[in-house]
């Protein structure tokens, strides 16, 4: 389980309900990118990091702000040794959580100077102009329009193939993207989940399955998945200090 | 045994055609479907499982918001509406978020009957969609020890 380095709530059922800290330091791949991401909401966190797993990232998900900086190790003044071990490629979090607000969060970790280079994504359920300029100043590197779509975070992947500043200060270029649609299983990803589709629904079925409902006047046009407001990109390479 | 898995096929495909076209689901729910495999065979079910467990402690959050006797906080309600608007809308489901939205206006003109009625209809909703998916996964158990493959639907 370790050498996954990432939490996933998926399979470890004692966590399940719970945001996780993960004051394990991964041992990783140089290779391998590894994005933290934060978000509040279980949903949310469970999705971004199918997303990103899919997309070849490994992926510590945590609750809060707070948390994250526990994680980054900047919770305190004292700089840990153990800090050198710590690869985050990519943090991305919700704007809007309780406590420390995602654009909070990302004023602290540009004001470190070990996780400054890191680039930090906004993710949010509202599309305000003035918040999304907000955090680009601050020093965002994009501005994620929820609910998050595949599409949304294989392009953040595409800007982690350029140049990036390891936090020693090494620049290392990292794999192109890997073809996602394969989706070859890891050892980890076929352990047995600890809830099967029929235990999680604790109420019987209700009525069966009426072919009247197929019937209807009119079919819903569906939205193209197109058809989304506008991301605000910051056109700035990572590597740049 | 070739043509029970067509016909259940069939049955699938129209029961989650008219979850479309009734508007329980939307886009997001497909790109939810578009990311299980074989190796996460469950990643829908058990994503949507949480999505009611949120739902249940929201409700209930918001319930006893609005059951101050005295002032209620609006704010507090509408915290939680948010954080469901939030959740329905990473899952897909369509109606739910779309009641949170009107939700939402409710709290911040602190319309309380408006509130509470709404509340109830977002608990019918959550309550519904439920039903209807757990009907979706059986079919999809169906197909399966039928000897099928739980077919992909098209919504376009």
């Amino acid at each position: 389980m370790a050498s996954d380095g990432g939490v996933s709530c998926l399979r470890r059922p004692e966590m399940m309900n719970v945001g996780i800290g993960g004051m394990e330091h991964p041992l990783l791949d140089v290779d391998e990118v590894h994005v933290l991401a934060v978000d509040d909401s279980l949903v949310d966190r469970i999705v971004i990091e199918r997303l990103l797993r899919i997309t070849s990232c490994k992926v510590t998900a945590v609750d809060s702000g707070w948390r994250a900086l526990e994680f980054l190790g900047l919770d305190n003044e004292k700089a840990s040794a153990e800090l050198d071990r710590l690869k985050v490629d990519l943090i991305i979090t919700d704007y809007c959580m309780p406590g420390m607000t995602g654009y909070e969060l990302l004023k602290k970790i540009k004001e470190s100077s070990s996780f400054r280079q890191v680039p930090v994504v906004i993710m949010s359920s509202e599309n305000v102009i003035t918040r999304i300029d907000r955090c680009l100043e601050e020093g965002a590197e994009d501005f994620l329009l929820k609910p998050v779509k595949l599409a949304d975070v294989k392009r953040l992947r595409n800007y982690l193939t350029r140049d990036v500043k390891l936090s020693n200060g090494n620049k290392r270029k990292l794999p192109e993207d890997s073809p996602p649609s394969t989706l070859s299983p890891d050892s980890s990803d076929s352990s047995p989940s600890p809830l099967s589709p029929v235990e999680i629904f604790s109420s019987p079925p209700s009525s069966p399955i009426d072919d009247d409902n197929v019937l209807t006047s009119s079919p819903e046009s569906s939205p193209s998945p197109e058809e989304t407001p506008v991301r605000r990109q910051k056109m700035r390479s990572p590597g740049l200090d | 045994m070739d043509s029970l898995v067509a016909q259940l096929q069939m049955q699938y495909r129209n029961y989650v055609l008219s979850l479309y076209q009734q508007g329980f689901l939307d886009d997001q729910f497909t790109e939810l479907k578009s990311l299980q495999d074989d190796g996460s065979p469950d990643f829908v079910s058990e994503v949507l499982s949480l999505f009611f467990d949120d739902c249940v402690k929201l409700v209930g959050n918001m319930a006893r918001a609005l059951d101050q006797t005295g002032t209620v906080d609006f704010s507090q309600v509408g915290a939680s509406v948010h954080q469901l608007k939030g959740s329905s809308s990473s899952v897909g489901a369509k109606r739910v978020k779309g009641l949170c939205i009107n939700f939402k206006e409710l709290c911040e003109a602190k319309n309380y009957e408006g509130c509470v009625r709404c509340l109830q209809q977002v608990d019918i909703e959550y309550k519904t969609l439920k039903a209807k998916l757990q009907d979706m996964f059986n079919l999809e158990k169906q197909i399966v020890q039928a000897g099928g493959i739980v077919p992909q639907v098209d919504i376009k």
